[in-house]
């Protein structure tokens, strides 16, 4: 009675609702969130049932979205902003990375900045031009913001729900190819922390590590060594800042062997990061230098091309086959 | 009035005569082309013709009528006219004390608002207890109108701090060092005030260097959509660093908000019975819903940009000159004097407090200790973050790591 099985942008739609319905200092503010419920369809019917006033169509402009939401939150308002795509959030990079970011310790600690900013991400999806992109690591580069996504329904309600009620601004990377596929949520759990990672699947010789729309390849790479004798760990990371270091150094003390995986650049993106901290942390645990898979250093390429951009199964298996021959 | 009387402000090039022969050519603006052109013949610098400037005190301290302004000053006080005089003596003397003091390596920096003392009074005057002002980096007299410590904002130009005051305390936003990003949430701060169903009203400072920055004029965009009550208050003080205000715009700055849909006037900003009376309406009109106003203070930056700046380099001493001559303080002076509103008493007693403000802040500065080692890691985050508590602690062992080498420092 308690789960209930639904795709994860509706996920993040009821775990909107439940925010609207519980704190009236709640708002929803971006580009076609209204009537159009966004053009995902994630804030469907939130506008109908709590109307113009907290959940807002607001004009195209994205700094102008994320500055009016810096002054909502100083105002003791909690906005959750939507940028409609990953490559359009770069208007607002300043507010977010210079204003956004900054205020709580300019401030001294006396102001806090609760806002969301919601950013579908990733490709996949056959998208033209800015609309594939996966630009978390500029985000988790800069100190006082906090960056998550979620690779299933049942995190997508709940973490939602944690960035929410957090103080600090949060950047919430959505995987849109992942909006469709559907998972038990249960409404009724107590979440685990929002920043602590998650075993997805337990194995032995290997850890992968994922967030995101990656999580699912990797399941099914793991899956797929299982068959020849393999036994691969999936970690979903959901949190690049900040990292739970601690739970992917538990992990590759028990296998030895670790993978990073995400769509982004490889180059000093989150995988770069996590090859740095533990080869510090677990430098005699490794039996191999930590590989990673993911994006080229090259703009995302037209949709004709993606597969061969993405990490698929095959470039994780490859991986993952390179790591277990050292 | 017009605002022709900035003869110090030499056009530095046929603008208008220029805009108007590309006009011409293309044919497809006639306004265009007609304001040009009638700005061709009357002032070869502004494209809009001449410009309205609305001022109840001339810069010889002579009170001349407003219709449309009167009013919002006409249950002023002698007492309020001397308070208002006193504001700007004090704040012009925290200000000169500021670069004092940075001239003397107690302050790594400071941006004078020399000149600018009436802009700043009277708006600042304008407003409530209750409202909200987001400042630029150079608002210290409105800072002082707001009741913040003058000393509160030194912090930042020593080094001890990014701000540090408590912008909830007075109402009174952190100072903002990118240019115009505070519109923006200036903007959204009156959206929030609108939803409370308060009354409550919004001011944000800006300059004419800022009105070129996307965020300004988004926040002009978002004000009018939404009815946000919200004034936009711009200083003019005629220079963006090096830059004229014709490197910034074509058209008078107040009248870019006729495109938003929204007032925007241009007042004397070295009148500081003016800018009060202007504010006043403009905060009026926000409160009663009537929307966003710009308003646009036409003043000078008397100083340098910044105590970094070396202003001999892009502009001549003589319209400094011409600027001085239309000081705020000696105009209300002035007034005052011709109304018997102040005796000597008053401005020997304000020389007097003028003094020991001085004292004060120098004080205040030199005891101004540095900030703990440990403060880096401080207010990064509200709800705290594994990285920063993992660093901090790593800093911790590093900084221990000198306790035998004799105490370090």
């Amino acid at each position: 009675m308690a789960t209930e099985k639904m795709a994860l942008a509706k996920a993040i739609n009821e775990s909107l609702r439940t925010a609207l319905d519980t704190d009236p200092k709640v708002l929803i503010m971006g580009e076609d969130v209204g009537k159009l419920g966004g053009v995902f369809r994630v804030t469907d019917g939130l506008q109908k049932d709590f109307g113009e006033e907290r959940v807002i169509d607001t004009p195209l402009a994205e700094s102008g979205i994320v500055g009016t939401a810096i002054g909502l939150a100083l105002r003791g308002y909690r906005p959750v902003v939507e940028i409609q795509f990953d490559g359009f959030v770069f208007p607002a990079y300043d507010q977010i990375v210079t204003q956004l970011a900054k205020m709580h310790a300019r401030a001294l600690g006396k102001i806090k900045l609760p806002v969301v900013i919601r950013i579908p991400y990733g490709g996949g999806i056959g998208a033209v031009e800015h609309h594939s992109e996966s630009p978390e690591a500029l985000f988790a580069h800069v100190a006082g913001l906090k960056v998550v996504s979620p690779s299933n329904a049942d995190d997508a309600y709940w973490m939602m729900q944690q960035a929410i009620q957090s103080d600090d601004p949060v950047i919430f990377f959505e995987p849109k190819r992942r909006y469709w596929d559907k998972a038990e949520v249960n409404k009724d759990a107590i979440p685990g922390p929002l920043h602590k990672a998650r075993v997805a699947r337990e194995g032995s010789d290997l850890t992968l590590v994922a967030y995101g729309p990656m999580v699912k390849v990797c399941l099914e790479a793991a899956a797929a060594a299982q068959e020849e004798g393999k036994s691969i760990e999936v970690l979903d990371l959901r949190s690049m800042s900040p990292i739970d270091f601690d739970s992917i150094q538990a992990s590759v003390e028990k296998t030895r062997r670790l993978v990073v995986v995400h769509e982004a650049p490889v180059f000093l993106g989150t995988g770069a990061e996590i090859a740095a901290r533990i080869t510090e942390r677990c430098f005699y645990h490794l039996e191999a230098p930590v590989l990673r898979v993911g994006g080229y250093h090259a703009p995302y390429p037209p949709a004709r091309l993606e597969d061969e951009y993405l990490p698929g199964l095959d470039r994780v298996l490859d991986a993952v086959d390179r790591s277990l021959a050292y | 009035m017009t605002v022709e009387s900035t003869a110090a402000r030499k056009p530095r090039r046929s603008a208008g005569t220029k805009s108007a022969a590309s006009a011409s050519t293309t044919g497809t603006k006639s306004t265009a082309s007609r304001s040009a052109g009638a700005a061709a013949k009357k002032s070869p610098g502004a494209t809009g013709g001449e410009p309205e400037l609305i001022q109840l005190l001339t810069p010889e301290g002579e009170r001349v009528k407003d219709a449309t302004y009167d009013p919002y000053v006409a249950d002023i006080t002698p007492e309020d006219l001397r308070g208002l005089y006193r504001d700007m003596v004090l704040s012009r003397r925290f200000d000169a004390e500021a670069t004092s003091l940075q001239r003397q390596g107690e302050l790594g920096l400071w941006a004078s608002m020399l000149g600018q003392e009436a802009a700043q009074i009277g708006s600042g005057r304008a407003t409530r207890d209750d409202d909200y002002v987001f400042p630029t980096y150079r608002e210290h007299g409105v800072a002082w109108c707001r009741g913040v410590d003058p000393t509160n904002l030194l912090g930042m130009f020593r080094g001890v701090n990014n701000g540090g005051w408590d912008p909830n305390g007075n109402n009174f936003h952190l100072y903002t060092i990118v240019i115009g990003s505070q519109t923006l949430h200036a903007t959204g701060y009156a959206m929030g005030i609108a939803k409370d169903g308060a009354d409550s009203a919004v001011i944000a400072y800006f300059g004419d260097g800022a009105s070129s920055q996307g965020d300004v004029l988004e926040a002009f965009n978002f004000g009018a959509v939404y009815n946000a009550p919200v004034v936009f208050f711009c200083q003019n003080n005629q220079w963006a660093i090096s830059e004229p205000t014709e490197r910034q715009m074509r058209v008078p700055l107040y009248q870019r908000a006729q495109g938003f849909g929204f007032p925007g006037v241009r007042v004397d900003g070295n009148d500081v019975l003016a800018c009060l009376a202007v504010t006043k309406w403009a905060l009026e009109r926000a409160r009663s819903g009537e929307g966003p106003t710009l308003v646009e203070a036409y003043t000078y930056r008397m100083g340098a940009h910044t105590t970094s700046d070396d202003p001999t380099k892009y502009r001549a001493d003589e319209e400094r000159e011409a600027w001085e001559a239309k000081d705020p303080i000696l105009r209300l002076r002035a007034y005052l004097e011709a109304a018997n509103h102040a005796d000597e008493a008053f401005f020997a007693e304000l020389e007097t407090e003028s003094e020991a403000l001085g004292k004060r802040v120098r004080e205040v500065v030199r005891a101004m200790p540095d900030p703990d080692k440990f403060a880096i890691f401080e207010n990064v985050y509200a709800d705290g973050h594994a990285l920063v508590d993992e660093e901090r602690a790593q800093f911790a062992a590093y900084q221990a790591s000198f306790a035998d080498a004799g105490e370090g420092k």
